[in-house]
């Protein structure tokens, strides 16, 4: 079989239509939330998906809980001209979900999250999604920054970085994530080495194997 | 139980092979081929990779995006299983440790393995140190089995004469990505070699090979194949040798013993079925293992009878002796020379690209044999946590503006510093030779069963200082390579107090040698062809059989060595008929 059957074998050579634009057609044919929400694919264990519908079946983070989750991962990943917010992009969703697949991740989020409030109320009266955006800004550049923040804020640090690392997880896995940070690939083409422009702009000589 | 019963199978089989993987399956392949009639029992259920791959899927078409929580190396990748199964424990010894890997599904491990295939050479068969026992065989005997697994199965790489790393029939190497073009010119400027990958993945179509597609270059093998251009033993032996009508697969089927008459030899097995819990024997002429190293030997020491008092082959005592995992290290970093770089789709196959064979004069060396690396890194699918070294490192390089930063923050900045370093990782890990020691073992617990009340395997392993100063040597060489191409290490560079970041025996998924062959039957299970020296319809299929492996991954020697003994098998058939 050479590769114009293994494509056909796969079903993305349609009749006169390019194999990407059938790629292309498939993924935006397929809600990506409801793909991963309760559809079974092919290959998944039964333990894996009934496991998968338990966990979408409970509730972790509470409605305030829920709020502040939502208002922090828009803080890490605001929309920009690229892309849209980490909200947008179904985030506090999918950290819903992961800490309860994750249960490791339940105690240090929803205490992280008390900690913030118990920090935002001592400094300005107030929960941390009722706070000024200043106010919240203030908060997070002590938290933001492991090697810079003092002392006392060790706890917020360590919380923030857990809720950044599972923001940039949940964004850049996102359809919109995938498509901002430039990630071309997941489709059948043909590997003839990196392009001759780019070897040149590093150096390389498009002529070896080893540039 | 008052309605306990065993159902006897009718037929007698020509030869029972025992699991699917690269050994079982070869085993297979070759004596349905031959017109054997052959029954193959698997543990763990039925898989095809045209059905059944997660291939082509997107990272949001996974709850957890990937993340590794049900399977180890992630939710799309096509191991069924993984060092934990449920209801199906091991054990450790106090004071040591192993990490035992088991998929259970048509073709096991071989889904999702790295498809890296390098050939053991002359000095891994006949070493020249004289720091282990000889194998029985030599290189020449077994060079041309790995020939025709070549042919068979399809093998790139390059002719590059190195005496102690064959060449094969190699169709063309995927040429290297980006990182790896650097990756080789600062490893060369550090004296270390690197070449084109080996690895079984269909690069170009080929006359000798029917029924598989070419690759079209998603860089997806562990997730197994759907037009099987890769090897996985499911598509590329079991189920052609289920089309030639001699083989049969019975799946969900865990062996329990291999039953033997009075004279000692094999007349079958017995089994449970893991769906109903229905319990079967049936009845072979030849009985192959190829379970896995340690299930094997762990089925193996479970079939004790008056024969075979001391469990099944096992007169010498070692089924269980000489286990031996690689060894394992590796180190992160990346390259400043990669931030912002321009996107293309850079996926390649899902095997190596690249890699270094084993370069040093151990003469010069506190350690005797080796390792090889892998390299890793580049523009690969997002997945859950692959950017989260990004807030860790965004401080360490100036940014457009010629300043540095503290690392870490949030917003519109750092949501660009991800776009930044996306694709400027590299990682390097090395692969080397664990030494295979009578003093690791599996031995059966005593006091524990699983779920289907097997006894289960209880591991008694620890590394000793040659793995060790191997673990220090691939540090100070991952570091020399990462100064050299000019990039910034992420990882923490380990140190004696973790062992120099030595990965726990059975982490890697090489291991081997339980049941090791010899030509004599006191310091070996096997003879030289895989046959058990105490039973002689009794063999062996899968890395058992190894008496010591080199730094080489041991799916091609697998392969090979089953072929020969398969080929073995029938020349003894035709004996006793002839």
């Amino acid at each position: 079989m050479n590769r114009r059957e293994s494509l056909k074998a796969l079903g993305l050579i349609a009749a006169g239509s390019g194999v990407l634009a059938t790629a292309c057609k498939q993924d935006k044919a397929k809600d990506a939330a409801a793909a991963a929400d309760t559809e079974k694919l092919p290959g998944v264990q039964d333990f894996e998906h009934e496991r998968n519908k338990q966990l979408q079946a409970e509730r972790f983070f509470t409605e305030h809980e829920m709020a502040t989750i939502t208002v922090l991962a828009d803080i890490i990943i605001p929309k920009d001209d690229i892309s849209g917010s980490a909200s947008e992009a179904g985030v506090p969703a999918f950290i819903e979900f992961i800490v309860k697949d994750l249960p490791s991740h339940k105690i240090p989020m929803r205490g992280g999250l008390k900690w913030l409030d118990v920090q935002s109320q001592k400094r300005y009266g107030n929960a941390f999604i009722k706070c000024k955006e200043e106010q919240q800004l203030a908060l997070i550049d002590e938290i933001a920054y492991p090697e810079r923040a003092k002392p006392e804020m060790q706890q917020g640090v360590a919380f923030f970085s857990l809720m950044r690392d599972l923001t940039s997880s949940g964004f850049f896995t996102s359809e919109m994530g995938v498509k901002d940070i430039g990630y071309v690939g997941n489709r059948p083409g043909v590997w003839t080495g990196v392009p001759a422009e780019v070897l040149k702009e590093h150096g390389f000589d498009p002529e070896k194997f080893f540039g | 139980m008052a309605d306990y019963q065993i159902k006897e199978n009718p037929e007698v089989f020509d030869a029972i092979v025992v699991g699917s993987g690269a050994g079982g399956g070869m085993a297979g392949y070759i004596l349905a081929h031959a017109g054997l009639k052959v029954l193959m029992l698997e543990a763990g259920p039925f898989f095809d990779p045209a059905k059944d791959a997660l291939q082509l899927r997107w990272p949001w078409e996974s709850p957890r995006r990937g993340a590794s929580t049900t399977r180890p190396f992630g939710d799309f990748d096509a191991a069924f299983g993984g060092w934990q199964l449920d209801g199906e424990p091991y054990t450790t010894v106090n004071g040591t440790e192993f990490e035992w890997f088991r998929a259970r599904m048509l073709g096991g491990r071989t889904n999702h393995w790295g498809r890296i295939s390098l050939r053991m050479g002359p000095d891994d068969f006949k070493p020249t140190d004289g720091v282990t026992d000889e194998w029985p065989i030599t290189y020449d005997e077994v060079k041309p089995f790995y020939d025709r697994v070549d042919r068979m199965i399809g093998i790139y790489g390059t002719v590059e004469g190195i005496r102690n790393e064959p060449d094969g029939i190699f169709m063309k190497p995927p040429k290297p990505r980006l990182n790896e073009l650097y990756i080789a010119k600062g490893a060369k400027k550090a004296g270390v070699p690197v070449i084109p990958g080996r690895g079984s993945v269909l690069t170009e179509a080929s006359s000798e090979i029917k029924g598989r597609g070419t690759c079209f270059y998603c860089g997806q093998c562990g997730r197994s194949c759907k037009v099987y251009a890769d090897f996985s033993s499911s598509s590329c032996l079991v189920m052609p040798a289920m089309k030639t009508g001699n083989l049969k697969v019975i799946d969900n089927a865990m062996v329990r013993e291999v039953l033997t008459n009075e004279e000692g030899l094999a007349t079958g097995v017995s089994y449970v079925d893991t769906q109903s819990l229905q319990e079967y024997t049936v009845r072979g002429k030849t009985v192959v293992l190829g379970a896995s190293a340690c299930e094997s030997a762990r089925l193996m020491l479970n079939s004790k009878s008056s024969a075979h008092p001391g469990g099944l082959g096992n007169s010498s005592g070692l089924v269980g002796r000489y286990l031996h995992d690689s060894t394992g290290a590796s180190l992160s970093g990346f390259l400043p020379q990669l931030l912002d770089r321009k996107r293309y789709n850079e996926d390649g196959v899902g095997s190596v690209h690249i890699y270094s064979p084993w370069w040093e004069d151990n003469r010069k060396l506190a350690f005797p044999r080796g390792y090889h690396i892998e390299y890793g890194g580049g523009l690969h699918m997002p997945s859950y946590g692959f950017l989260n070294w990004v807030p860790g490192v965004n401080g360490k390089v100036a940014g457009k503006n010629g300043e540095k930063k503290a690392a870490g923050g949030y917003g519109a900045e750092l949501k660009q510093d991800y776009r930044r370093f996306y694709g400027a990782n590299v990682g390097m890990a090395g692969r080397g030779t664990a030494l295979a020691r009578k003093d690791n073992y599996c031995e059966i617990d005593p006091t524990r069963v699983d779920k289907f009340g097997i006894p289960v395997l209880r591991f008694h392993y620890k590394w000793a200082n040659e793995e060790i100063a191997q673990a220090k040597h691939m540090q100070e060489t991952f570091q020399s390579i990462m100064h050299e191409m000019g990039a910034i290490i992420t990882s923490d560079i380990p140190g004696p107090e973790t062992l120099y970041g030595l990965e726990a025996p059975g982490k890697i998924i090489h291991e081997g040698g339980t049941t090791r062959m010899g030509n004599d039957p006191k310091t070996s299970v096997l003879n030289k062809w895989g046959q058990a020296h105490d039973c002689k319809n009794l063999y062996v299929v899968d890395a058992g059989p190894f008496v010591q492996q080199g730094d080489k991954n041991l799916t091609w020697t697998i392969l090979a060595l089953s072929m020969r003994t398969a080929e073995y098998i029938l020349e003894q058939k035709k004996k006793l008929n002839g």
